[in-house]
């Protein structure tokens, strides 16, 4: 149980990011925890500090934005735009971290269930390896580098 | 921004397509270098020089074995690599452990609502 809902983190390709995790909950609560901005601030900082203000106007060119404040003290914020939105299954939206405002990330997010558990699918694409790598690079996409899923097979063949 | 040289670390030596190719080869095994430049389908000057940035940053080991120049990989230089890329889902699912207790609560409210 606690191994399935792992967080899986691969990229796909050199410009794009996928995690997916199961979640124990239908997927309606899946999308409401996901798009209400009273829920939003109480898991979306993870432990890295605290979101103070959540927007969101979810409809097809509404737009979004997240303030959080970090434990280090400093306040960082993302943006972006509803591209696509099928209530419970799909939300494509653009996503921009403030402090690089030319890198536009576009996300979808698959919301799918089965047996009343929820698979979340997030696929980050970034218009060139070189953006991702700046936006990972940026520290808030954490820790991910340009490499990895190669490597995660040849280090995994070695252990 | 500036980019950091391809040698500086085992971080910047994967960035390469390429390397990371020799290096998904060679993890199946030590292999001349005509191997690689047979399996990459690449030529012999840029497979020598991939090959030297990546014994440079210590990802790849060399040894003479008659006249031949056999590498092989050394994963050590991966550790790090591989443990950030960990840090990272550590940290999506702390953040997604958050959301399983917002979760309960919403199942919690829902079976309040049908009573």
């Amino acid at each position: 149980m606690t191994n399935s809902k792992r967080a899986v983190v691969t990229l796909p390709t050199d410009t794009q990011i996928q995690i997916t995790r199961i979640f124990d909950a239908p997927r309606h609560l899946v999308f409401q925890a996901w798009t209400t901005p009273e829920l939003i601030k109480r898991w979306w900082a993870g432990d890295r500090g605290e979101v103070t203000s959540a927007d969101v106007d979810l409809q097809v060119g509404g737009r979004w934005r997240y303030v959080m404040t970090a434990n280090g003290g400093f306040e960082v914020a993302f943006n972006g735009e509803y591209r696509e939105v099928v209530p419970n299954e799909r939300i494509v939206s653009t996503e921009i971290f403030e402090p690089v405002p030319d890198v536009e990330a576009v996300v979808t997010n698959t919301f799918t269930e089965e047996n009343g558990r929820t698979t979340l699918t997030i696929l980050v694409r970034h218009p060139s390896r070189e953006s991702r790598d700046g936006h990972i690079n940026s520290g808030m996409e954490e820790g991910m580098n340009e490499a990895m899923d190669h490597l995660e097979r040849v280090a995994a063949s070695l252990a | 921004m500036a980019r950091a040289a391809t040698t500086t670390d085992a971080f910047n030596a994967v960035a390469e397509p390429r390397r990371r190719q020799i290096l998904d080869v060679l993890s199946g095994g030590e292999r001349p270098v005509n191997d690689l430049i047979a399996l990459l389908g690449l030529a012999q000057p840029l497979v020598s020089k991939h090959l030297r940035v990546l014994r440079e940053v210590g990802l790849v080991d060399v040894r003479d074995q008659g006249r031949q120049r056999m590498y092989s990989v050394n994963g050590g230089p991966l550790e790090p690599i591989h443990e950030w890329v960990k840090n990272d889902e550590q940290s999506w699912s702390r953040r997604f452990d958050r959301l399983d207790v917002v979760l309960d609560e919403l199942k919690e409210m829902e079976r309040g609502d049908d009573e």
